[in-house]
């Protein structure tokens, strides 16, 4: 399982609308991504890369081409291959979209106690270690409205990472932080990543962290486009 | 995680959480004053057939109730003695007749019981010390407890022994006091002998009577007597217990008229001013959880997840709401009993019905709340 890509995207489009109004937004999409690989991919607001993104993430229907994420083909997989999909992604979403009833450790709970492969048992502890890996080790009790905006988005990574996923999506993480937290931010994710072998898909505006990407992808009206030698993106 | 998500999230806001507790608590607090209201009417309705001694009772099928009964043939009551069982019977004329205000001579419908006064089956306060005046011709005895629209009779009779009166252009005397009370059946209840009673209704039959009294031996077994009278009796008399009886007249208010209709409306209007507090806590919440709820959508957690979560939350206020309404309720009781002289007490039938409605009416509201769950779709929050 971990040799394979965790991304293998292959001539794929999106459409949205119907009949008339039927609008194409993503056109002949062809991407691989190695394991442990970080992907920053840019663009444009309404260039169609949060579309790719959701349709990665498994929380929208493909309609063309084919899609394989995590060894699983996305093209009319049903709700419970999705469901099943998604428990194996981290999603870091640029809102942290913590639940402000939950302490920082319940919150990551949430996500660790989906994962089978963490024993009951172990969650509450496991999630402690995470947020002392992400430097909250301290304010694991603490509830969400007595965070930082760094420290929620740290939190949230936490979240992501705990169930040790091969694959790591995110969306604009910085974007509601001053640049020196949103620099730790991306510092922090990028050595979890690589400690875990983890593969990152980034989704940013955010030039100060594109030094951290092996591979950076940009979008422009739905297609993607090459930008730098070192590519291995299959046009 | 110890606590479930439901009571973390319920907790978490402590003034909605308790606004919505209050909430629940008055509508348990409009359901149980309808139904206690209603069962302490059904309860002073049936005071009568609760004084009667017997322990088995004729009555005629074509009578609804106390109000409208209907007279059988005496020859059923005497038929009842040489049923193995039967200890002795007697029996009861009632008939309605219109009483005349002997101070401001106002008229007003009242209930007369005509019955044997050496075999007296009611047992009433103040009737059995006075039960021998009305071996006397026309002499009454009045119930105190009657609408004050019958006249200060009591405080009357304090003063100077009777007081004499007209009914339908007869004259009688009134010889003393029994309590019983007015019902919907009755404004003011009046006793007499069998004898005065044909003689203030002269075209009545002596030998129809309206109620039957059955008393059996202390060791003969109601349900067997009850029985043998049944199959021993032809149709033209019903064979009634002593519960059967009181049930009887309960049945006729409660169903056939409009006022078991009102109170359940009531009622029903109590459940569903609770039903939209607990919806409208229970859809703010889910709404202010919207973005959570998909994000955790979207990590992977399915929608039956969220319809538990919902639920919990229903089940907990249910049950939270409910303690103060119960509570609440009991010292209201306890207040309008006072007041109204109503037999207003709970019991544990009605704080079961009412807490399993609360438990109904908050599932209700949570369905409703629940559909705003597929709002959140986890595709939305990239």
């Amino acid at each position: 399982m971990s040799k394979l890509s965790p991304i293998k995207i292959n001539s794929l489009n999106h459409y949205f609308g119907k009949g008339s109004l039927k609008k194409q937004v993503l056109f002949n999409i062809n991407l691989q991504v190695q394991p442990g690989q970080v992907i920053i991919l840019m663009g444009q607001s309404g260039s169609g890369k949060t579309t790719l993104l959701t349709l990665i993430g498994g929380l929208r229907s493909v309609q063309e081409g084919n899609l394989q994420v995590l060894g699983q083909e996305l093209n009319k997989a049903n709700t419970d291959q999705l469901i099943k999909i998604r428990r194996k992604i981290g999603y870091i979403f640029q809102a942290h979209n913590l639940l402000t009833f939950l302490t920082a450790s319940q919150n990551v709970q949430m996500s660790a106690k989906l994962n089978k492969n963490i024993p009951s048992k172990e969650i509450a502890q496991r999630c402690n270690t995470m947020l002392e890996a992400v430097g909250l080790g301290n304010r694991v009790n603490y509830y969400p409205d007595a965070l930082s905006g760094g420290q929620k988005q740290r939190v949230a990574i936490a979240r992501a990472l705990v169930g040790n996923p091969e694959l790591v999506l995110a969306d604009e993480p910085t974007a509601a932080l001053d640049s020196h937290s949103g620099r730790d931010v991306v510092n922090l994710l990028h050595k979890l990543a690589k400690e875990q072998n983890c593969a990152i898909l980034i989704v940013t505006h955010d030039n100060r962290i594109l030094d951290i990407a092996d591979k950076i992808i940009y979008m422009e009206d739905g297609q993607l486009a090459i930008s730098d030698s070192n590519f291995h993106v299959q046009q | 995680m110890k606590a479930p998500l439901a009571w973390l999230q319920l907790s978490h806001k402590k003034t909605r959480l308790l606004v919505a507790l209050a909430g629940i608590a008055f509508a348990d607090l409009l359901m149980f004053i309808q139904l206690g209201f209603q069962a302490a009417l059904f309860e002073s309705n049936v005071k009568l057939h609760k004084s009667f001694k017997g322990d088995i009772f004729l009555i005629s099928p074509n009578a609804d109730a106390s109000v409208t009964m209907k007279p059988f043939s005496r020859r059923r009551i005497y038929q009842s003695l040489s049923i193995e069982g039967v200890k002795s019977i007697t029996y009861v004329y009632m008939d309605f007749s219109i009483w005349k205000n002997p101070i401001d001579k106002s008229t007003r419908g009242v209930l007369i019981f005509g019955l044997n006064p050496d075999s007296n089956p009611l047992e009433l306060p103040g009737l059995s010390n006075k039960i021998n005046a009305i071996k006397q011709k026309d002499v009454y005895l009045f119930d105190e407890l009657s609408r004050s629209e019958f006249g200060p009779i009591p405080s009357l009779i304090q003063e100077k022994e009777t007081v004499t009166t007209e009914m339908e252009n007869h004259r009688i005397k009134v010889g003393g006091l029994f309590a019983l009370g007015a019902s919907f059946a009755a404004d003011g209840n009046l006793i007499t002998s069998d004898t005065n009673f044909h003689r203030l209704f002269p075209n009545r039959d002596p030998s129809l009577i309206d109620i039957g009294v059955v008393y059996i031996n202390n060791n003969a077994q109601l349900e067997l007597v009850q029985k043998a009278l049944k199959e021993k009796l032809p149709n033209d008399v019903r064979v009634l217990s002593k519960t059967e009886f009181i049930q009887w007249e309960k049945d006729y208010w409660k169903d056939s008229t409009a006022i078991g209709f009102i109170f359940t409306m009531g009622t029903g209007i109590g459940f569903l001013v609770g039903i939209l507090i607990v919806y409208q806590i229970l859809y703010t919440d889910v709404s202010d959880h919207l973005s959570e709820y998909a994000t955790l959508k979207a990590i992977g957690y399915k929608n039956n997840y969220f319809l538990i979560v919902v639920f919990q939350e229903a089940i907990i206020l249910a049950i939270l709401g409910y303690i103060p309404g119960i509570s609440i309720t009991i010292g209201f009781y306890s207040l309008a009993a006072g007041a109204t002289s109503l037999p207003i007490i709970m019991t544990l039938n009605r704080a079961i019905t009412v807490f399993i409605l609360t438990l109904i009416m908050c599932f209700i509201s949570g369905l409703i709340a629940i559909r705003r769950l597929d709002e959140a779709d986890p595709a939305d929050i990239f």
